[in-house]
C-alpha cells in the first residue's frame, strides 16, 4: 500500500491510504497543466518514458484520457485491452503481468473488473502500478478529478455538502470519492436503495451519511455526483429496473432543493432516462464536460508523481 | 514396544492428570503408572517436561485423493497430519470421484493402508456426486467403513433430501455432518459480509446464510432424532441455536477450526487469498462467540478443516481463488496461544477437544489412553518458542495465513499404532 513516506513511487493503487500532502500536491500540480495548457502542445518532462496501459475491461474514455495525458508529457504508451474471457481460457494474470514487466516499462496503468487485482499484483511486482479502476473498490484517478473539478468551483472541499446517489454498492467511483472527500473535510451523503445503500458504508469515514431519500440527500447541497447505474457489474436484481428513474433519477425538481449554485456530476458514460433527465444533463449546473477535461490534468500529474 | 517415560500424562476420559510412564506394546496401551517396569527390549522415549496426550483426532480434513493429487494426497496429508501431531483424521468426500460409494470408500482406506502414517476415517457423501439431489449409497459406504456423512462444500440445499439422510444416518448410527451454507444468500460471495467487505469492494457471504441452514437442520435433527454435528461454526447465532438445542436434548453438537476462533475479518490482509476460506473469517464478535463456546461447552471439538490448494490455484485475482486453507501443523500451537497460555481453557480441556470430543461425535473408539485401548499418542510441549515455516510443510500446498508466525509450544512426537510416526 501507498504510504505518505514512500508517496507515489511505488505506484497509485487507492485514495484510501493517500495522505492530504500527496493529494494536494497532485491537485495544485493539475491545475497548473490545466492553466498552462495550449492545445496540442506537448512538453517532453517524461520523454524516452514507456506507460503501458493495461485494460482488462472496456473503457474507451478512461484509457483515453490516460494516454493523451502520457503523449502530451512526452511519454510512450502502449494500449492493451485484454478481454476477460481469453485469460480465463489462458494466460493468468501474473504470468500476463510478469510478461510486460519483462519488457520493463517504467509504469503499468491498469484497469480489472475483480478488485484489488492491481493489489494483488503491486506485491509481486516491482514496477509501480496506477489504478484505473478495480472492481467494485477504487478508482482514484477519478476521484482526484472529480475534486480538481469541485475546486473549479468552490474554494476549498471543506464543508461542502456533497451528495452521491446511484449504485454506490458496487462504485469504485463512489469509494475514492468518499475517501478524498472526507479527507477534506466535507460531508458526504450517499443515497439509492436499500439493496445498493449496505449500511457498513456509512462507517467508510467519518462525516459520511445514509439515506434512501432523494431530497433529504439533495437539500442545501453544494454539489450532486450521479453514479452510472452499472448493471453490467450486478451479481442479482436488486431493484426494479422500471422504477429506478422514478426513485432516483435526478431531474429538475431535485435540483431546485440544492443551492442554488449547486453544480451536477457524472462521471460518464451517462444514461439519460435513467440515472439523469436530458434536462439536467444539458443544464448550466452540469459539470460534466469539464469532468472529462479535468481527468487528462489530474493523470498527467499522477504520471509525473509516479515516474521517477 | 516403547516406554514414554516421565511425561504429564494427561487423559481425560480416566481423568488422569500425572506425571508418569506410558508403556505401549503389541500395538495397545498396556500400562500408564508411575516407574513402569518394561521390558529392556522396549525403546525409551523420554518426556520429561512434556505432555503426553491420546493421539489427537481431525475429524474434517480434505486429503484431495482421489482426484486432485496436485494439491494432497493421502500419503502427504497424513505426513502432515501427523507432523500436527494427528494420530487419526477423517476426510471429508469432495474428491474425484467423490466419496459417494462403497468402491470409493473402499479405495481410500485401501490407499491409506498402504500410504498413510495415520489412522484414515472416511466420511461418505450425503447425495450422488454431492449435488444435492439423490441419496448416495449410505448403508454399502457405511458398511465398507465410511463413519459419517457429509456434503461438505456444496451443502444439501434441498430440505426434503436432508431430512431423508439424517433419517438413514440415525438408523445406521452414524452423525450427518453439515457445512452450513444458505448457497443462494452466499453466492458470489468471497469473504465475509461486513465493513471490510464493503470497504475493499468484495462481495460479501452473510452471517445469515450459515445462520438459516443451522436452523433448518436442528429442526431436523429433532424431528428425525438424527446425530447433527455442525461443521466449522463461524457466527454468533449459529453457537447460539447448537446451545438451545443442545438445552432441548437433541444430538446437536459442532466443531470450530482454529482460523474461526483466532482471525476476525477485519484481521486479514487486504486480497490476500490465504485468509479466504468457507464459512469466511467473521466479525470480532462472532469469533467472541466461537471462543465462549469452547469455553461453555458448545463447541465440542476442533477441527482444522485442512484444505490444501495448489499455489497456481491461490496465485490469482481474490475472486478466483478457491477457498480454504492448510490447518493440520499450526492447530496445536494455536490453540496453545489463543485458548490454554492466556488462561481460557485448561490443558485438559484441550485435549478433550482433541481427542474424546471428536472420538465421541464420530463414535471412534479412540481418544484415550486406558489399558487396552489402541496405541496412539501425542506428546507436545507447552513451552519451547517455534516458528510456522510454510514452506517446510509436509503438506503438498502452502496456503496457509499463519506462515511466520511463531508460537509458544508445539507437537514434538506422534505415536500410531506403537510406532513413532514423526519426531519434532
Amino acid at each position: 500500500m501507498t504510504t505518505a513516506q514512500d508517496g507515489l513511487r511505488a505506484g497509485l493503487l487507492g485514495i484510501e491510504d493517500l495522505s492530504r500532502t500527496e493529494i494536494e500536491w497532485i491537485l495544485r500540480r493539475a491545475k497548473e497543466f490545466q492553466r498552462q495548457q495550449t492545445p496540442g502542445r506537448k512538453l517532453d518532462t517524461l520523454r524516452g518514458r514507456m506507460v503501458v496501459l493495461l485494460f482488462f475491461e472496456s473503457s474507451t474514455r478512461t484509457r483515453t484520457s490516460f494516454e493523451i495525458a502520457a503523449k502530451r508529457l512526452g511519454a510512450d504508451s502502449v494500449s492493451i485491452s485484454v478481454a476477460a474471457s481469453s485469460v480465463s481460457k489462458g494466460e493468468s494474470l501474473v504470468d500476463t503481468l510478469n510478461t510486460l514487466a519483462a519488457m520493463r516499462p517504467d509504469a503499468i496503468v491498469m484497469r480489472h473488473a475483480a478488485s484489488g487485482a492491481p493489489h494483488f499484483l503491486a506485491r509481486h511486482l516491482p514496477i509501480p502500478i496506477i489504478n484505473a479502476g478495480d472492481g467494485t473498490h477504487e478508482h482514484p484517478t477519478q476521484a482526484l478529478l472529480d475534486a480538481m473539478t469541485i475546486l473549479d468551483h468552490r474554494p476549498s472541499l471543506e464543508g461542502l455538502k456533497v451528495a452521491i446517489i446511484g449504485d454506490i454498492a458496487h462504485s469504485r467511483v463512489a469509494r475514492s470519492n468518499v475517501h478524498l472527500l472526507t479527507k477534506f473535510g466535507a460531508d458526504v451523503v450517499l443515497c439509492g436503495p436499500p439493496t445498493l445503500l449496505p449500511e457498513e458504508l456509512g462507517r467508510l469515514a467519518p462525516g459520511v451519511k445514509l439515506t434512501y431519500r432523494m431530497d433529504e440527500a439533495i437539500r442545501g447541497a453544494d454539489v450532486i455526483m450521479m453514479l452510472r447505474v452499472q448493471l453490467e457489474r450486478q451479481f442479482e436484481t436488486t431493484f426494479p429496473a422500471g422504477e429506478y428513474f422514478g426513485f432516483y433519477g435526478l431531474r429538475q425538481e431535485h435540483v431546485e432543493l440544492a443551492r442554488p449554485d449547486v453544480i451536477v456530476m457524472h462521471p460518464g458514460p451517462i444514461n439519460r432516462g435513467r440515472e439523469l433527465s436530458s434536462e439536467v444533463a444539458d443544464s448550466q449546473q452540469s459539470v460534466i464536460l469539464n469532468q472529462v477535461e479535468n481527468g487528462v490534468f489530474v493523470r498527467m500529474a499522477v504520471l509525473e508523481r509516479v515516474l521517477p | 514396544m516403547l516406554v514414554i517415560r516421565n511425561g504429564r500424562v494427561i487423559d481425560p476420559a480416566s481423568g488422569l492428570d500425572a506425571v508418569c510412564d506410558v508403556y505401549l506394546a503389541a500395538g495397545r496401551v498396556a500400562a500408564v503408572g508411575a516407574n513402569l517396569d518394561a521390558p529392556s527390549s522396549a525403546a525409551v522415549f523420554d518426556a520429561t517436561g512434556m505432555t503426553v496426550a491420546p493421539g489427537f483426532i481431525d475429524m474434517h480434513v480434505h486429503l484431495r485423493e482421489p482426484g486432485f493429487e496436485h494439491a494432497e494426497s493421502i500419503e502427504t496429508g497424513a505426513r502432515a497430519a501427523a507432523a500436527g501431531g494427528f494420530t487419526s483424521v477423517c476426510c471429508m468426500p469432495n474428491t474425484s470421484p467423490v466419496n459417494d460409494s462403497a468402491t470409493v470408500t473402499s479405495y481410500i482406506i485401501e490407499r491409506a493402508k498402504q500410504k498413510s502414517v495415520v489412522n484414515i476415517y472416511p466420511i461418505g457423501a450425503i447425495t450422488k456426486g454431492s449435488k444435492g439431489e439423490e441419496l448416495a449409497g449410505i448403508g454399502a459406504m457405511v458398511k465398507a467403513g465410511a463413519v459419517a456423512i457429509s456434503d461438505d462444500g456444496r451443502p444439501v440445499m434441498n430440505s426434503r433430501v436432508m431430512r431423508r439422510a439424517m433419517e438413514l444416518a440415525k438408523s445406521h448410527d452414524i452423525p450427518v455432518i453439515d457445512h452450513c451454507e444458505d448457497l443462494n444468500l452466499s453466492a458470489g460471495g468471497d469473504m465475509h459480509e461486513g465493513e471490510t467487505s464493503v470497504r475493499r469492494g468484495l462481495r460479501g457471504i452473510p452471517s445469515a446464510a450459515e445462520d438459516v441452514m443451522v436452523a433448518r437442520d436442528i429442526l431436523l435433527a429433532e424431528v428425525t432424532g438424527a446425530r447433527f454435528h455442525v461443521a466449522h461454526i463461524s457466527t454468533h447465532h449459529a453457537v447460539a441455536m447448537v446451545a438451545f438445542a443442545k438445552k432441548r436434548g437433541l444430538k446437536v453438537s459442532c466443531e470450530a477450526t482454529p482460523h474461526h476462533f483466532v482471525l476476525a475479518d477485519s484481521d486479514t490482509a487486504p486480497y490476500d487469498s490465504n485468509y479466504k476460506m468457507k464459512p469466511p473469517l467473521r466479525g470480532k464478535h462472532d469469533v467472541a462467540a466461537v471462543l465462549e463456546g469452547l469455553v461453555d461447552g458448545t463447541v465440542e471439538v476442533i477441527a482444522t478443516d485442512h484444505a490444501p490448494h495448489a499455489g497456481s490455484e491461490k496465485m490469482q485475482e481474490f475472486e478466483r481463488c478457491p477457498f480454504g486453507i492448510t490447518g493440520l501443523e499450526t492447530a496445536i500451537g494455536i490453540t496453545l496461544e489463543e485458548l490454554v497460555h492466556p488462561g481460557r481453557i485448561t490443558l485438559r480441556k484441550m485435549i478433550e477437544l482433541y481427542t474424546t470430543g471428536p472420538a465421541r461425535v464420530m463414535g471412534l473408539d479412540r481418544g484415550t489412553l486406558t489399558p487396552g485401548a489402541p496405541a496412539d499418542v501425542t506428546i507436545f510441549d507447552t513451552a519451547t518458542a517455534w516458528t510456522y515455516d510454510v514452506n517446510k510443510t509436509q503438506s503438498k500446498s502452502k496456503n496457509s495465513p499463519f506462515h511466520g508466525h511463531t508460537y509458544k509450544g508445539g507437537p514434538v512426537a506422534t505415536i500410531v499404532a506403537g510406532r513413532i510416526v514423526w519426531q519434532r
